[in-house]
């Protein structure tokens, strides 16, 4: 546009010559628009991509762990190994070893070597459950039970096809004795892969094949149990005090300001709150789940109130000019009127919030919740860990199987996330009232 | 025993509304006018009632542990503690406690079985107590409030003055968070200071908290010099907002001024999902495979890329700043009235010029107040860097490098061993008040921008 007005102070110029400057000038400035547009869609491709990488690989390194190679052992219960006296004790791990050699007619079973590379198939819980079978019905020692138990975790991998065969053997995890091995049960028919139930039924292991996250989401379930019932009902009682009932004044604003930060402190410091006051100076216990959701109901108390004085706001005057009235307290119309009405945009900003929390790792870590359990707390203030912090523990873990099984636990977080989402969108679209 | 007092506390403030209620409605089927509604005599009793038995049942539960743990300790013979650091006497108080839980290890000392018998016994004796004082409370308040009824009595008013002082305190719980805040960093790292200097903490250029041995070498080596430590975070956090800035703001100009409205309803909830992925998911995602995808990358160009490099921690850390910093320019684009944006197009302006010439520079404080919550939210960002990042502070300003972060060094020193009277321990809170003071102004600054600047077009 600029070159117009110039072009009329030099020289008259035709009509057709600025048609044609204003043409030209006019293809360049579209095709400014269209890299904009360009790039714009390219931001929002690559953010998209990384989105799909992200689901794509942790489900493709997850879904190992939904299943899990068991092997089907043909167990004689020696009394000799086993006497019913000394129960539970007992030479368990060698009735394994001697069960595993029946199949195996061609190894030496007196050596000790070979002995424990054949029973090395096994899981470690194998002689637990064992075990446990025979001091539950101490009557089956001197029959022959079969006994269904996890493999260990390399030729786990092995049958899932995450170790390759054709690698040079020294690069393998599996030799290939093991190999031929693992080839001959499985020829035999005795190995199977079914659903690893064992994911949700078990607690933590060293073991992967055995680990599970019974702990985990029992751990989780009573943290945020504990952060609802606290941050709930003090959340709707600050925002009801902020929204209805404050005097604009300055402790108002104070506090206002004060809930805004909150909202946007690290994670971290919440963590070190906690730590130096909770466990500390109030001497509760540590890794408890009970602390754990007390620390995350102070950081979800923000989104609380945040969330019910935007719902508040939303109930429109005349319905509080009604009830005033008619004759109502102030009181009357908040509690009797008002609040109902919002109680759905509450709710919705409650369960987010409380997703988040479920999230939150950070502040659970500084409390202890990432300590090695294996046993599933019975109640709030026993040692736990929590979902996000057991992910945590795996992704640290050296063995091989733990990489599958923190992608699995992911996935169970993640599920557990979009439920809850979900119902807080069907509980706005189903409830919310546009006024 | 801690469920049977709950109980009694239920049962007593519906005891007292129930009476009340009644007693009310006695006095007005009696003919009399009364003042309020027998609803609310009944709910000033149950209030009057349930509000300080709770106060009381929570602050005994709360402080009980403690309480008994110190009298088990002081109930010792004489010189059994002499000598022993922290460390030793809470391993002697746990085994105290694992002995009166009935898990025996070994053959503990007479004195020890001795102190767990008592710490049984105190446990049972507070157990007692806690439940005879709720009753005993329980029943005056009862009796009181009981007596309250009566025609002229406004119960209402009490109720709502009642229901009011909590609603205040339910306010006061935020300030209360951040008055605790405040004073447990300022506790520990003040210790902490009487053990390192501030000037060593603030200029020092040597991190290594772990190595000091005897307690002499502390301060003489300087191990405590976070300048590396704020370094790292600095450069992961500059790499996470080289990824997120650009690509966050570009999305957010397309969304608002060129996406077709079907292109936006599917977009957007995208964005919001990696809003809502958890950090220790993203930071798992950074050592699956962003790590090693970098390394083979540097590797196939002849890069020397580290393991755990701060491109992969900071690049990851942008992913998850995007849909934050997007959402709050869209936001800010939003506000922009209508008028200047059709008075540019009227103009002749393309939109593409509406956009870069007249919205965006109008929109230019709500995007910078966004940007910097992105920054505080990338300095305070934990996992992704605890997962992905390196435990070793390094002078280096190379992304390629291993560097950490003031995050990653407040939870390594913070797993496992928590003293609270070695330096080590003490390191981490003068690093989190460093952390919440940093972010503390960025975000007050930030919402201030954020809030004018609305307040300007509203």
């Amino acid at each position: 546009m600029a070159d117009i007005t110039t072009s009329q102070d030099t020289a008259p110029r035709s009509v057709n010559a600025t048609t044609e400057a204003v043409r030209q000038s006019l293809a360049r400035r579209n095709r400014k628009q269209i890299v904009l547009q360009g790039f714009g869609i390219a931001a929002i491709g690559f953010a998209v991509l990384m989105l799909g990488i992200l689901i794509t690989s942790i489900v493709s390194s997850g879904y190992h762990a939904f299943t899990q190679t068991h092997v089907e052992v043909e167990v004689y219960i020696d009394p000799e190994e086993v006497p019913v006296d000394r129960l539970p004790r007992g030479g368990f791990d060698d009735l394994l070893e001697t069960a595993m050699g029946q199949y195996f007619p061609d190894a030496d079973m007196s050596d000790r070597a070979a002995r424990r590379a054949i029973s090395s198939i096994l899981s470690n819980g194998a002689q637990f459950e064992l075990r446990d079978r025979i001091v539950a019905d101490p009557s089956i020692i001197g029959t022959t039970i079969t006994l269904n138990v996890p493999v260990s975790d390399p030729y786990d991998q092995l049958n899932k096809g995450l170790v390759d065969r054709d690698t040079l053997e020294r690069n393998r995890r599996v030799d290939d004795a093991a190999i031929a091995r693992f080839d001959r049960l499985d020829e035999l028919g005795l190995i199977s892969k079914p659903l690893n139930t064992g994911l949700v039924t078990n607690a933590d292991s060293r073991f992967p094949e055995l680990a599970g996250l019974k702990g985990a989401l029992v751990g989780s379930f009573w943290a945020l149990l504990t952060c609802f019932v606290i941050s709930f009902p003090l959340g709707i009682g600050a925002a009801i005090y902020l929204e209805e009932f404050a005097p604009r004044n300055r402790v108002s604003d104070f506090i206002e300001v004060n809930i805004n930060n909150l909202a946007a402190v690290p994670s971290v410091v919440f963590g070190l709150l906690a730590l130096a006051v909770f466990i500390n100076w109030f001497g509760l216990p540590r890794s408890a789940p009970f602390v754990g959701g007390l620390t995350l109901a102070l950081m979800t108390m923000p989104t609380i109130i945040i969330a019910t004085r935007a719902a508040l706001k939303a109930v429109p005057p005349s319905i509080r000019e009604a009830a005033l009235g008619v004759g109502a307290s102030k009181h009357q119309v908040v509690f009797g009127h008002v609040l109902p009405l919002a109680m759905p945009g509450i709710l919705t900003g409650t369960i987010i919030g409380l997703a988040q929390a479920l999230g939150e790792t950070a502040p659970l870590l500084l409390i202890g919740m990432n300590a090695f359990i294996t046993s599933a707390p019975s109640g709030p203030f026993d040692s736990a860990t929590a979902l996000p912090t057991q992910i945590f523990i795996w992704a640290d873990s050296p063995e091989r199987g733990f990489v599958s099984r923190t992608s699995a636990a992911i996935l169970v977080l993640l599920a557990f996330l979009i439920t809850m989402n979900a119902i807080a969108i069907f509980l706005r679209n189903r409830f919310e009232r546009r006024w | 025993m801690t469920g049977f007092a709950f109980l009694i506390l239920i049962i007593a403030a519906i005891a007292g509304y129930v009476l009340n209620r009644q007693a009310a409605t006695a006095i007005r089927n009696g003919g009399a006018r009364m003042h309020s509604l027998s609803f609310f005599h009944g709910m000033f009793a149950l209030l009057v009632v349930a509000v300080p038995v709770l106060v009381l049942l929570l602050v005994w539960l709360v402080l009980q542990g403690a309480v008994i743990d110190r009298l088990t300790m002081a109930g010792l013979p004489e010189g059994t503690l002499e000598g022993l650091d922290t460390g030793a006497v809470q391993l002697i108080l746990a085994e105290i406690k694992s002995i009166s839980g009935g898990r025996v290890f070994g053959t503990p000392e007479e004195w020890k079985i001795a102190a767990a018998e008592r710490h049984v016994w105190l446990h049972q004796a507070a157990a007692i107590l806690m439940v005879i004082t709720v009753l005993v409370l329980s029943a005056v308040l009862i009796l009181f409030s009981r007596r309250t009824v009566a025609a002229g009595f406004r119960a209402r008013h009490g109720v709502e003055r009642i229901v009011s002082g909590l609603m205040i305190f339910c306010s006061l719980v935020a300030i209360f968070t951040t008055v605790g805040i405040i004073a447990a960093l300022v506790f520990e790292t003040a210790k902490f200071f009487s053990m390192v200097s501030i000037s060593e903490f603030l200029f020092g250029l040597n991190w290594e908290p772990q190595i000091p041995i005897r307690e002499d070498q502390i301060a003489a080596e300087g191990a405590f010099g976070a300048v590396p430590v704020f370094l790292g975070t600095i450069v992961i956090a500059s790499v996470a907002l080289l990824v997120a800035v650009p690509t966050g703001l570009l999305t957010a100009i397309y969304l608002n001024e060129f996406a077709p409205k079907r292109f936006r309803t599917v977009v957007k909830p995208i964005l919001e999902i990696l809003a809502g992925v958890p950090t220790v998911v993203y930071g798992f995602f950074a050592i699956l495979v962003v790590a090693p995808a970098l390394r083979s990358f540097g590797q196939s160009v002849g890069l020397d890329v580290a393991p755990n490099t701060a491109l992969a921690a900071g690049g990851v850390m942008g992913i998850m700043l995007i849909p934050f910093i997007s959402s709050f320019a869209d936001d800010a684009l939003s506000a922009v009235p209508q008028s200047l944006r059709d008075g540019a197009l009227a103009l002749g302006a393309t939109r593409a010029e509406t956009m870069l010439n007249v919205l965006f520079p109008a929109a230019i404080p709500g995007i910078v107040g966004g940007v910097l919550l992105a920054v505080s939210r990338a300095i305070g960002e934990t996992m992704i860097v605890v997962m992905a990042a390196g435990l070793i502070a390094r002078m280096t300003i190379n992304p390629l490098d291993s560097v950490t972060a003031v995050t990653v060094q407040i939870v390594t020193l913070l797993i496992g061993d928590t003293a609270f009277d070695n330096p080590k321990t003490l390191a981490a809170f003068a690093l989190g008040m460093v952390l919440f003071l940093v972010t503390l102004v960025i975000n007050v600054f930030a919402l201030r921008i954020v809030r004018k600047y609305r307040e300007i077009y509203d």
